[in-house]
């Protein structure tokens, strides 16, 4: 399950047998260029379905160049490469249709990015232009994926006034709605909360612990302790390689690689 | 600054799950449609260009082939005896940018100078808003206060005052109609000063502070700081301003039309009336004698066209030189 | 203090008060022609003006009812012909276009913003007027709708790429496809500033008058159609001024009043609805 760069100590039992979780993204010696630079070196992991991965590591180490080419975002920007396989669901998602991957793949900024539209229209976007599945009306779906996004109830009066004029942590709890209402089967966040206050931040922890019965989740932070708080399975990248990857406990308790454990214990980053 | 793609569109590829039916695989898609019909748009920008430079070109081929390069000195400009001479209108169309420029440069700068470095923040934008106005104001209509505000003034108290103290230079001698060549570059100057003021006071806002600092802390005055450091700082910026109000002052055609006095002459005096490429167009074309008559018009439109490109193009060069010089500082 | 600094002191205060003198000189300017025409124009403003037609030469009365309706009609052909054209190619040089190709169509478009408009006048004339052999409303309205095309094409490029790429990314990332996400996100959020200014670009265009001057000409009666040759507001204004008749001339008064102040109005709107921009509202 784990492809770590060291043997899996696995000291501490863990207090169930783990189930064996599907592994929904499968990575496979991904090596990303931009132009002639590379900056991730023969990353192999998988995320495991239905669960919360955290990817952790200094600033510029490449963990949100990874995430972006999950849905291969990557590709809005000219002169990236990318090389290796990513599969979703067993399917290589450099074979399939980019719109149909970022459906089921879907993302969430670091900075909010609400549209300049009203809160309903922001949320509707992604139904409006990818369709509506038979027999739902639009405000159905918009009033779930807010409810999913724990906004629900503090914007429901006021759908139709302009995103902007929600607080920061709110905007993105509405970024993430936006993100929810096409359904997808991930969802990526990355640095989610690097602008937020800590009550915004404990907002949006907590949303996605509810979150993660419907949807598996990839969320890259530079906070540990929210990795801590959030993650079932972690993974430390560092200078583009991906270092340890493995529950959450271990890293933290018993990290397999000193690298892992001088981030940790802060002797850097 | 972005753009949505930096690439050309990625078409959707198809494996085993792709969910594109096999027909509309063939069709282009969406993104395709958008690229082709945008690209069409811009290849017509540039098309209309070409054409333009083009049709002056094929359209002025009888004059340019029956004087060659006669036709830039002679001075003769008679339509009844075919023969068609550009000085008259080059003489004109530089004279009265001369004055132009003479009259608008001290005035812009000035002004200019005021709302970068004096005013405050408030007022200089006001002021500057109001100027910016001034620009768009027709040509048609300072033509018209020109006629007859413009005209008068200086037939009656403008011209007398210059020629009883100057009347020794040639250029302020002969007879005062009030029309003629310097009421021309009077309402030129009107016309471009904005220009001027609002790329020179971008310019100076532009250079940094430090350099104030510096000329101030030796205890330059203000008035020293600004002219002998702020100024030849934005030197090349400010020249490069003023080629731009030269480029549109030489394009400038209706005002000019309405009080130049309309005489194909070259005269040394500035009180005398005159003609420019712009208004003897303006003049002539729709009533133009014959295939010749219309050519030589054309040619000159030619003429005009080549000088406006070239100063348009040393102006930007200009005003880019201060710009990134700014940033980037030695 | 030593003479020369009392000197220095005092060239100070001169020369800038120089320069104050110099920017209030500049900003009357626009005060004295606002007022000028107002005072001049006001009394020439009549029902009459806005409804009639020119009085034969000479006589009294009349109005400039054709010139109105003329400027009206030659504006509509330059915002469907210019519009588009500088708004799509606008789109292409902001969202589609390579670095060459790019720089190629922004060179030939600021070659265009620098030609003088009587040239594109003589432009218009030899591959309109010269093959129709007559004069026409069209020929006027594509000359002005050629210079509309630079201005507006710069102005949407401009504001298109001052929309911020986290915007574009979100609506990507919601599997918009490019040309979508343009159509839905990009340009609805640029839109306010395009929209004012294809509002300045017909501002400007519709004071010019020299390219008007042997295209769609002048005319003393009410235009039919497209075909034939027009009055318009600026044309009528030249060709009243500089004819010998009083009351033409306050017809002319009347009219640059009349022109200037919806010139004046559309920048003044345009620069006031762009400001408000700066706190983004309405959803």
């Amino acid at each position: 399950m784990i492809s770590a760069q060291g043997p899996d100590r696995g000291v501490d039992q863990p207090e169930k047998a783990p189930a064996k979780s599907v592994a929904k993204v499968s990575v496979e010696g991904l090596n990303f260029f931009y132009g002639p630079r590379q900056v991730l070196f023969n990353i192999s992991l998988e995320i495991p379905e239905g669960k919360i991965t955290a990817l952790i590591g200094p600033s510029g180490c490449g963990k949100s160049t990874f995430l972006r080419t999950l849905n291969r975002m990557h590709e809005t920007v000219s002169n990236t490469r990318a090389e290796g396989a990513v599969l979703l669901d067993g399917q290589s998602i450099f074979d399939m249709d980019v719109v149909q991957l970022r459906r089921r793949v879907g993302m969430v900024f670091q900075k909010s990015n609400p549209f300049p539209k009203s809160i309903f229209e922001n949320v509707a976007y992604g139904l409006r232009i990818n369709g509506l599945e038979r027999g739902v009306t639009i405000a159905e779906v918009v009033e779930k994926s807010l409810r999913r996004a724990a906004l629900w109830d503090e914007v429901k009066d006021q759908l139709h006034k302009s995103a902007y004029a929600l607080s920061g942590g709110q905007q993105q709890r509405l970024c993430i709605a936006r993100a929810l209402a096409i359904d997808p089967e991930v969802l990526l966040l990355d640095e989610p909360c690097s602008a937020l206050d800590p009550i915004a931040t404990a907002k949006i922890e907590d949303l996605l612990l509810d979150l993660v019965a419907s949807c598996t989740i990839v969320i890259v932070t530079h906070n540990m302790q929210q990795a801590a708080r959030v993650a079932d399975h972690t993974g430390f990248f560092l200078l583009g390689k991906l270092i340890e990857f493995n529950r959450t406990d271990v890293i933290f308790k018993k990290p397999a690689r000193k690298e892992t454990e001088d981030y940790i214990t802060g002797r850097f980053g | 600054m972005a753009t949505t793609t930096d690439i050309l569109p990625s078409r959707s590829g198809n494996g085993a799950g792709g969910r594109l039916s096999s027909w509309k695989r063939r069709l282009l898609t969406g993104d395709d449609i958008a690229y082709l019909i945008t690209l069409a748009f811009a290849v017509g920008v540039v098309l209309l260009g070409v054409l333009l430079v083009l049709q002056l070109w094929w359209q002025s081929s009888l004059a340019r082939e029956k004087f060659g390069w006669q036709f830039l000195i002679s001075s003769v400009w008679n339509p009844v005896t075919e023969q068609f001479g550009a000085l008259p209108f080059i003489y004109g169309t530089l004279v009265t940018s001369a004055v132009a420029l003479v009259v608008a440069v001290p005035l812009g700068l000035g002004a200019a100078i005021f709302l970068a470095e004096l005013a405050p923040r408030a007022l200089s934008e006001v002021m500057t808003f109001v100027i910016e106005l001034l620009a768009a104001i027709p040509s048609v209509i300072i033509g018209l206060l020109g006629i007859f505000v413009l005209v008068p003034v200086l037939r009656i108290y403008i011209g007398p005052a210059l020629q009883s103290v100057f009347g020794f230079l040639p250029i302020f001698a002969g007879p005062i109609y009030g029309v003629g060549l310097m009421a021309a570059g009077l309402v030129l100057a009107i016309m471009i000063v904005p220009f001027i003021i609002t790329v020179s006071r971008e310019i100076l806002l532009a250079v940094p502070a430090d350099q104030r600092e510096a000329a101030l802390a030796l205890g330059a005055t203000k008035w020293e700081s600004t002219w002998k450091v702020v100024v030849p700082y934005a030197r090349s910026g400010i020249i490069g301003s003023v080629f731009l109000a030269l480029a549109r002052a030489l394009g400038e055609t209706m005002a000019v039309t309405m009080v130049i006095g309309n005489a194909p002459l070259v005269s040394t005096s500035l009180f005398a009336p005159g003609n420019t490429i712009a208004s003897v167009i303006a003049n002539e074309f729709a009533e133009a004698m014959g295939m010749l008559n219309l050519q030589a018009l054309i040619e000159l439109g030619l003429v005009l066209f080549a000088v406006t490109i070239v100063i348009n193009a040393l102006a930007r060069l200009l005003v880019l030189a201060t710009t990134r010089r700014g940033s980037t500082h030695p | 203090m030593r003479f020369r600094d009392y000197r220095r002191k005092i060239i100070n205060v001169v020369m800038l008060s120089l320069t104050g003198l110099c920017a209030l000189a500049s900003v009357s300017v626009l005060f004295f022609v606002l007022g000028y025409l107002f005072v001049h124009g006001f009394k020439a403003l009549s029902w009459d003006f806005f409804t009639k037609l020119p009085a034969p030469v000479g006589e009294s009365g009349g109005g400039m009812a054709n010139a109105i309706i003329g400027s009206a009609k030659l504006l509509l052909i330059a915002l469907l012909s210019g519009v588009p054209v500088g708004l799509i190619a606008g789109i292409y040089l902001a969202e589609f276009s390579g670095k060459t190709f790019g720089f190629t169509v922004r060179y030939v478009a600021d070659l265009l913003n620098g030609v003088p408009s009587i040239v594109m006048g003589i432009f218009i004339y030899t591959v309109i007027v010269l093959p129709m052999h007559h004069f026409s409303a069209l020929a006027g309205g594509l000359a002005l709708g050629a210079m509309l095309v630079p201005i507006v094409l710069r102005s949407t490029e401009d504001f298109l790429r001052a929309v911020p790429r986290s915007l574009r990314e979100a609506a990507l990332a919601l599997g918009a496809s490019r040309w979508k996400a343009i159509a839905t996100v990009v340009i609805p959020a640029a839109g306010r500033g395009i929209t004012t200014g294809v509002l300045l670009a017909l501002a400007r265009v519709a004071g010019e008058t020299a390219p008007l001057l042997f295209t769609s000409f002048q005319s003393q009666y009410w235009s039919q159609g497209f075909n034939q040759p027009t009055a318009s507001l600026p044309v009528m204004i030249y060709t009243y001024a500089i004819s010998p008749y009083e009351n033409w001339h306050r017809q002319a008064w009347a009219a640059g009043f009349i022109l200037l102040m919806l010139v004046l109005v559309a920048n003044i709107g345009a620069r006031l609805i762009l400001s408000r921009r700066a706190s983004p509202a309405r959803g």
